[in-house]
This record gives C-alpha cells, sequence and structure tokens, in this order.
C-alpha cells in the first residue's frame, strides 16, 4: 500500500511517500502507526505523537482504530491548518 | 423560481492569486433571482501570536483537499436554499497581503449565504488537508491547530445546526 506523509509528518519521516507491506498482524491505522515508529529513528520521531497525528485512508479522514484491509493509500498528517 | 436545484459550484485549488469581486459577479452574472452574495477572502496577516510572519508556505494533500471542498460544499447545498457557491484555495508561498482562501455564496435571502459562508470556513479550517509553515525572524515552524478552530466547526454538528437554520 502506497503511504503519504504531510508537513511535520514528512519532514520528520524524510520522505513524502513510500510503499509499504506491513505484516498481517498490523490491521487498523493505530497498529499501522505503532509499526512505523518501530523502523527507525526517523519514524520513531515522527509517530512519537501519535496522538495527534490524523490520517486519511483513500481521501477520507479516518480514526486510529480504522481497519485498513483493502486501503490503496493511506496519509499521516498533523491536525490541519487551511483556511 | 428555481433554485435549490440549479446551484453553481465552483471549486479551484491554484498557486495563482484570485479576483474575490470578479467570482463574486461571475455567480450572479446575468440572473436576477439572488438576493444575498457573502464574500469572504481569508488573507495572510504579518503577525501571529505577537510574532512578526514574514511569510507563509501552504503544503496541501492534493486529491484528497478537492475531495474534501467538494463534500462540504455539498453539504452547504443541501443545508441551505444556496444559488451559487465558489471556494478557491490557495497553496504555496505566500507573503503578508495575499488572499489565501475565498468562499463567496449565493442565495435568495441573507441568512442562507452568511450561514453557509461561515459553515465552510470553519470546516476548511479544521478538515481540509491544508497545512501552513510560517516564516519569522526566528526561523519557519508549522502553524499549531487551534482549539476555538475545533469549537467552531463543532457547532456545525450538533444544537449548532438547527440553531443556524
Amino acid at each position: 500500500m502506497r503511504i503519504l506523509y504531510f508537513a511535520w509528518v514528512r519532514e520528520r519521516v524524510g520522505r513524502a511517500d513510500e510503499d509499504i507491506d506491513p505484516p498481517r498482524s498490523v490491521t487498523t491505522v493505530l497498529e499501522l502507526m505503532d509499526w512505523l515508529a518501530g523502523r527507525g529513528e526517523e519514524y520513531a520521531h515522527a509517530f512519537a505523537g501519535r496522538g495527534t497525528i490524523r490520517a486519511a485512508i483513500d481521501h477520507a479522514h479516518v480514526k486510529a482504530d480504522a481497519k485498513i484491509a483493502g486501503a490503496r493509500e493511506i496519509a499521516f498528517f498533523p491536525p490541519m491548518t487551511g483556511g | 423560481m428555481p433554485s435549490v436545484a440549479m446551484t453553481t459550484t465552483t471549486i479551484r485549488l491554484q498557486v495563482e492569486d484570485f479576483d474575490a469581486a470578479g467570482e463574486a459577479a461571475a455567480i450572479t452574472r446575468g440572473r436576477t433571482d439572488i438576493g444575498a452574495v457573502v464574500t469572504f477572502a481569508g488573507i495572510c496577516r504579518d503577525h501571529e501570536g505577537g510574532a512578526c510572519v514574514r511569510a507563509m508556505t501552504l503544503e496541501h494533500y492534493a486529491g484528497m483537499a478537492e475531495a474534501e471542498i467538494a463534500s462540504h460544499v455539498e453539504e452547504a447545498v443541501r443545508r441551505w436554499p444556496l444559488v451559487g457557491v465558489t471556494v478557491i484555495h490557495r497553496h504555496g508561498r505566500l507573503v503578508p497581503g495575499d488572499n489565501i482562501v475565498l468562499v463567496v455564496t449565493a442565495a435568495v435571502h441573507r441568512g442562507d449565504a452568511f450561514a453557509a459562508a461561515e459553515f465552510l470556513m470553519d470546516y476548511l479550517k479544521t478538515r481540509a488537508p491544508f497545512w501552513k509553515r510560517e516564516e519569522t525572524p526566528a526561523g519557519s515552524s508549522w502553524v499549531s491547530a487551534k482549539k476555538t478552530d475545533d469549537v467552531a466547526a463543532a457547532r456545525w454538528t450538533r444544537g449548532g445546526r438547527d440553531a443556524a437554520e
């Protein structure tokens, strides 16, 4: 699945997007963040405050307990500050 | 006269500037059934929380931003009898005095136009995937989301909705 990062999440991870293949035990957005956080120092730093990080699956906002099965694109970003 | 079924909606995300008066005129041109047009423009200001702001850069999630704005424009059209809605959001680097966002709502009566414009702005602030990075003399940093914006958006979800209607 394709993962996108925005704003400070992107800066901390050090990339804007990547393709990943998480293990089958990872079923929710929160579990995906836990798994990503274990991929290295920069990921651990980016996802340290995962309580504040928001997520979207295929362009729709989702909560941390959302299932990721079937997702094509999952994005992680800070609370939005547009307008 | 028909109006609800003929709502004209325009949504654009762009780097270029926009002409607020021109966009409002485009909605009313050739029509005589519109009694109210509300035009809101959000502008980049030169200070935030006491600090001087030299510029800001707006990052956005292309694809989702369009979809998210479109869904809220649809929601506004469902809630209020609007004749026209235009939302334009810029991205890229902006300096103080530059336009950031435009919301134009047109209706037969002003109450609907005002309410829909506020609803759209409250939702753009909290749900549209845009992020501001500000440049100040001390360096640049990501703008934190404001609790007051969440409170403003929340009023449209429960009791606030009835009050607004």
